[in-house]
């Protein structure tokens, strides 16, 4: 983002600035979650809160500018005493006075600019960093739901160009717009003073100006829409092909891919091109306008001038005075369209900002938490979705006990333990802790009850110790050691800086198995009364689940534990098992209970028992692998 | 696992923590940086200043590259704006004249003639000065925009040409960051300094001769402070480029944070990470505004500089122009031109100084461009392809040797041949090099020395398209695109029909699944396949995978997310997959190894055994070890005791 341009000072600053809210990549696309408003003047009103710890020092700048401003319109005033009195007179003596009148404004002119811009951009990148900090803070605030439904494209470009056009607008925008009024306001005034029929014809002659700009803002509006729009596709095209490089390279798919990128590139430039086209009309009239008016004056000034009604030195000082007019004028139209822009900034802003998030933490707490946690007729859909995913889900699960979830792909499972630390809400029973509602206690409260360790593990690009102490930051070393060898993550003091190495995206690159013993190392670090065990150990070789599974018996033997299963050696963690079908526990018991007496149960875990002796499957290939092969393909095999 | 192992690192790790400050308390944020960021072999594209130059100078080939083709056009440009300049220019000129010399005849009473003359010259002026500047505009934008084209698929290409070591390294945010934030620096500046820039410097020119022409004394005296000014102008754009890099750095970090907390929104929330997370992104914030404080400051030093120097310019020209005009040596209209004048003088400096500051983010993100398309693939193209007319499938590796760029070795040496058709199992403790051989096969990396063969030729004597065709891998990262579920399986093979999606779907177990989506194959499977579990996800995997067809299939961990029904369907469908094809199949989970012909133990980069799973198991080595283990894990459920492994 380019500091901030001065139109005041800034012919050309109209063709980049216009610009620049559709000069950034992002999302424009339609936001799923968000009702469209366009409140625009209201929401950009709303950001004045921002300004109000600013009040005094905004008297300094407001002040500066004004005086700045008459400066700029006395100096030729100045210019046209000297001619028409010493000059007219050949009077020397006055001359140097007056000329030294002239350099005292000059410099205080300067020095009053240096003072306002000094001062300005303290208070304009303050409201910047602020808004941004409330955005961040509020994101993180919202949940899964609404962030499953934004690109971080979409979100990413609020709290960058978006703030950046509200910064210039707050800061510069407004300044602007009144002292430009202003500007033309007195130079006007002083015109209808000098001669009020020539100024009433350069009063009249900012109409124009007014409504045109007025009727261009809202052909540029959509274009310049439309091209934001563009970009946020393309974006995802970009963030796609960068994330899943690995994929587009093992198809050998490049080609393909800029393919698209392509097509979006394409459609990019052509509504670029529009855009061109609209804002090069537009610039080019409002250029037009005074010079067109200053023929005029000439003319009709000659006309005074041979009447006898207008010397010769007002008509030129009238002239220069008038030329002080042509860019205020045409900056008009462009200040009038970056409000506009603004607004809009705005309005996407406060979508993020006035979205309430559903999930709000209660007021309680548990004195001394035991770990009892139970789903009393629970039932969850997501937002719009026809079907529950989860129905009349009931399950007690008591301090210490471990329970297994088991279910087929997608029944669920992940769903059913996200409701437990509230990154989904129940959309009707409940699920309480000790006999609290989950939703009766405060989120932070909550989630230090409960860890989970996912199966897509998240690392941020931060130290291994960062990462590993998310959820305590206050761990010791001999608990972050402890947590460590429980996962069997020793491999994390081989690393080049041991645990102060970045890893992550950023940094050192770790297996998929590595990750989600970190994974599972957070979670225990965090010292929760209820674990969740995500499928934790899907990418571990053999032996490593081994000793992981039996550190881990440790650790919920203390705490009541929730383990998502696909393998029956994680059934094992757990003292029962719940069984998930069609979107409802429908047994729960002993592993070996269910492997004798539910059918389902026994398809969704048998194959990985082989040497299960269990009746219908017949006799196995001398391998010991595979029970479940039919005969030809074991033939075909061999 | 002995703790006494760790002990030492441990202890580093120790002395190196004192001065991390308390969570939630420090305002040092500097010193804490170091803390949470962690250490990693910066591989930085954020420039050091000495390299810069280096960089300035790959910057300057590109920008050359990307203007050649309109030379012409830019030549053309130059005219149009020196004719829209003139006409400006002409303007207050004709004023004067106006004055001068139409107002007297006809206060004399001569009748109006002249002056309607300068009027309509005026008109003329004006509307020259509209087309022209339309016409530049227009021109402008249209060679902006296609460079912009040019330099988009230009890098967006190079990217998907680099190899995976080079994205290893770069990381996606960064790749994000050139193609977006980057590339609109650079519109912006060719939105708008271009003309901004030339009609500033003509101005500049065109003033500077006009004030000559009308007085040359008086002139002298305005044109006085302008190697001040250069001098000033200078000072300026070297510190704005220093301040410049920093805001883009600064800006760079708060958007990798950004972006990572918000796609790991759900470890941040269930591990209450959010206070942490704020701290840090106020700090980076606070980093970001101090470095636009001080280029603003910059600008705030700068522009009422220009305006002082010509303010007092002003003054003195009046002091001086008013003696003279006294004395009758200079007209009145000379005077009056030459305050206006002296005004388009000023002006065109603020311009220069607002395009320098485009200019320089526009080149800090060149300099990075251009350090992106100078980076050579590692694994380069071949010149001379050869055909691979219907690939078998035979892989062949000949003294292979590999290690990581910082001279680890991971493989010392491998000879190795697996006819076409075999399924082989690689089997090994994590990091033992399996995935390292199976991405040589794919040649996601080149080998050190040594070569591997597909079918007897050399896998960098074949085109990207070709090896491709032949050779496709599956890892744990099941990434999928924005679109359909038929769009992702139809991704490997993007002219295959429906049926063909379906069949493929179908075979692998996929289509049950798929079918009771809310609209089958039409579903969106959402940000990165958000709507899918794990699970599903990777089964589109494999389903792209099959329907690509390739000769070699490499499959890494892929099956590790599936449950045992999955599994189950996938191994079934694979022995009809496999039946004609060469595959490499890496699994912790021996279920997935049994499919195989042929099993190949790795240790430390070496294979160890090498031979039929049957054969493995009988000689009681590694493999038999591992299947034990293996068999135990999953009988213990049963509590039958262990199988007969």
């Amino acid at each position: 983002m380019p500091p901030d341009t001065d139109p005041l000072e800034q012919k050309d600053s109209k063709d980049s600035t216009a610009d620049d809210t559709a000069g950034h990549a992002e999302d424009a696309r339609p936001v799923p979650a968000a009702p469209p408003r366009r409140r625009g003047l209201t929401s950009l009103w709303r950001m004045r809160s921002y300004l109000r710890p600013h009040v005094t020092r905004m008297v300094f700048i407001w002040l500066p500018a004004l005086v700045a401003t008459g400066i700029a319109i006395v100096i030729p005033m100045v210019a046209r005493k000297i001619i028409d009195g010493p000059v007219a007179h050949g009077d020397t003596d006055a001359l140097v006075p007056l000329a030294l009148l002239a350099l005292a404004l000059g410099v205080l002119e300067a020095g009053l600019i240096f003072a306002r811009r000094w001062l300005l951009s303290d208070v304009v990148l303050d409201v910047e960093t602020r808004l941004r900090d409330d955005v961040y803070r509020h994101l993180q605030r919202l949940p899964m739901s609404f962030h499953g439904s934004w690109q971080s494209g979409q979100l990413l470009s609020r709290v960058t160009t978006d703030l950046s056009v509200i910064r210039r607008f707050l800061g510069f925008g407004i300044l602007f717009l009144v002292l430009i009024t202003v500007q033309i306001v007195t130079v006007t005034g002083l015109l209808l003073n000098m001669y009020w029929p020539l100024g009433l014809l350069v009063a009249l002659s900012a109409a124009p100006v007014v409504i045109t700009s007025l009727r261009f803002e809202r052909g540029y509006i959509d274009v310049s829409r439309r091209v934001q729009d563009e970009q946020g596709d393309l974006a995802t095209v970009i963030e796609e092909s960068a994330v899943g490089i690995r994929t587009i390279k093992a198809f050998g798919r490049g080609r393909h891919v800029a393919g698209l990128f392509g097509e979006g590139a394409d459609k990019v430039y052509r509504s670029s091109m529009e855009k061109v086209r609209l804002s090069s009309k537009f610039f080019t009239f409002l250029e037009v306008v005074p010079n067109v008016t200053l023929a005029l004056v000439l003319l009709l000034g000659a006309l005074a001038v041979g009447s006898g009604s207008l010397t010769l030195g007002t008509l030129v000082a009238f002239t220069t005075l008038m030329l002080q007019l042509v860019w205020p004028i045409s900056a008009l139209g462009f200040i009038l369209v970056q409000g506009q822009e603004a607004m809009t900034a705005a309005d996407r802003v406060l979508e993020v900002l006035d979205t309430e998030p559903e999930i709000v933490g209660g007021s309680g707490e548990i004195e001394r938490p035991r770990g009892h946690l139970r789903f009393e007729g629970v039932e969850f859909r997501f937002p719009g979705a026809a079907e529950p995913v989860l129905r009349d889900v009931w399950l007690d699960v008591r301090p210490g006990e471990t329970v297994a979830i088991v279910g087929a792909t997608g029944s669920g499972k992940t769903t059913l333990t996200s409701l437990v630390p509230r990154l989904h809400d129940v959309t009707a029973g409940r699920v309480t802790i000790d006999g609290h509602d989950v939703r009766d206690l405060s989120l932070p409260a909550l989630r230090s009850l409960v860890a989970t360790a996912f199966e897509e593990p998240t690392l941020f690009s931060m130290s291994v110790r960062e990462n590993l102490t998310l959820g305590r930051h206050d761990a010791t070393e001999e608990e972050i050691e402890a947590a460590i060898e429980t996962a069997q993550a020793g491999f994390v003091h081989r690393l080049p800086w041991g645990l102060e190495t970045r890893i992550g995206e950023q940094g050192m690159s770790l297996s998929g198995g590595q990750r989600q013993r970190l994974a599972l190392a957070r979670a225990v670090l965090s010292r929760p009364r209820i674990l969740v065990l995500d499928d934790t150990l899907s990418a571990l070789d053999v032996e490593t689940e081994i000793l992981v599974e039996e550190a881990l018996r440790h650790v919920l033997r203390d705490a009541t534990g929730i383990v998502v299963a696909h393998r029956a050696s994680t059934v094992l963690l757990a003292d029962k098992v719940a069984l998930l079908l069609d979107g409802t526990i429908a047994h729960v018991g002993r592993h070996h209970e269910l492997l004798a007496s539910v059918p389902e149960y026994r398809a969704l875990l048998s194959a990985a028992l082989d040497d299960d002796p269990v009746p219908d499957t017949g006799p196995d290939g001398e391998t010991g692998l595979g029970a479940d092969m039919d005969l030809d393909s074991e033939g075909a095999l061999r | 696992m002995s703790t006494t192992d760790h002990a030492g690192p441990a202890e580093t790790a120790g002395t190196a923590r004192p001065d991390r400050p308390e969570h939630g308390q420090d305002g040092q944020h500097g010193q804490d940086e170091r803390a949470w960021r962690g250490v990693a072999a910066e591989k930085d594209d954020d420039s050091p200043q000495q390299e810069s130059l280096v960089l300035r100078s790959q910057s300057r080939r590109l920008l050359g590259e990307l203007l050649r083709p309109y030379r012409r056009q830019i030549a053309l440009l130059v005219t149009v704006i020196v004719v829209c300049n003139a006409a400006a220019l002409a303007i207050p000129f004709l004023v004067k004249v106006g004055i001068d010399s139409g107002i007297p005849p006809m206060a004399a009473g001569q009748g109006p003639g002249t002056l309607v003359t300068v009027v309509a010259a005026i008109l003329v002026a004006a509307a020259v000065q509209a087309v022209s500047r339309q016409v530049f505009l227009r021109m402008a934008g249209r060679i902006g925009q296609n460079i912009l084209l040019e330099l988009r698929r230009r890098v967006f290409g190079h990217f998907q040409r680099l190899s995976l070591s080079f994205h290893d390294d770069y990381t996606s945010g960064r790749v994000v960051a050139r193609l977006t934030s980057d590339i609109e620096a650079i519109s912006e500046m060719l939105q708008s300094g271009f003309d901004g820039l030339v009609t500033a410097v003509l101005t500049l020119v065109g003033t500077a001769v006009l004030l000559l022409v009308l007085d040359a004394p008086l002139a002298l005296v305005a044109l006085l402070p302008l190697p001040v000014l250069l001098l000033f102008t200078r000072w300026f754009r070297r510190q704005s480029s220093i301040a410049y890099r920093r805001t883009r750095e600064t800006v760079a970090l708060v958007i990798v944070h950004f972006v990572e907390s918000m796609t790991g929104i759900r470890a941040v929330q269930a591990f209450r990470r959010e206070p942490r997370n704020q701290e840090i992104f106020a700090g980076l914030n606070v980093d970001y505004r101090d470095a636009n404080v001080r280029s603003m400051r910059l600008i705030a030093m700068f522009m009422p500089g220009v305006k002082l120097i010509g303010n007092i310019t002003i003054a003195a020209v009046l002091l001086y122009g008013g003696w003279r005009a006294i004395g009758g040596d200079v007209k009145v209209g000379v005077l009056a031109a030459f305050l206006l004048y002296l005004r388009q003088f000023y002006e065109p400096m603020q311009e220069i100084s607002q395009f320098y500051n485009t200019f320089q983010s526009a080149a800090a993100a060149l300099e990075k461009l251009a350090g992106v398309l100078d980076e050579r693939p590692a694994v380069a193209e071949p010149r001379e392809p050869v055909a691979l007319e219907r690939p078998r499938g035979e892989v062949r590796f000949e003294e292979v040797e590999f290690s990581y760029l910082d001279g680890t070795p991971v493989l010392p040496r491998i000879d190795l041949v697996i006819p076409a058709g075999q399924s082989v199992a690689l089997v090994g403790t994590t990091g033992a090099g399996k995935t390292t051989l199976a991405k040589l096969v794919a040649r996601f990396y080149d080998p050190v020395a040594g070569r591997v063969l597909l079918d007897g030729v050399d896998l960098r004597d074949l085109a990207e398209e070709t090896l491709r065709g032949a050779v496709v891998m599956v890892t744990q990262e099941n990434f999928l695109f924005t679109g359909t579920v038929a769009d992702n399986i139809r991704f490997g093979r993007p002219d295959a029909t429906m049926d063909e999606v379906m069949a493929a779907a179908r075979s692998i177990g996929a289509h049950d699944f798929i079918s009771a989506l809310p609209e089958g194959y039409d579903t969106q499977v959402g940000k990165h396949g958000g709507r899918l579990s794990a699970g599903q996800r990777q089964l589109v995997a494999f389903a792209r995978a099959f329907l690509a067809d390739p000769a070699v299939l490499i499959l890494d961990e892929a099956t590790s997310s599936l449950d045992v029904p999955g599994e189950r369907l996938v191994q079934r469908a694979m022995r009809t997959i496999l039946a004609d094809r060469t595959a490499l199949i890496i699994a912790h989970r021996l279920s997935t190894v049994e499919t195989a012909e042929r099993v190949l133990v790795i240790e430390g980069g070496r294979i160890v055994e090498d031979g039929s799973p049957d054969r493995l198991i009988a000689e009681e080595g590694r493999f038999a070890g591992l299947h034990r283990a293996w068999l135990d894990s999953v009988s213990e459920g049963s509590g039958a005791p262990a199988g007969r492994g």
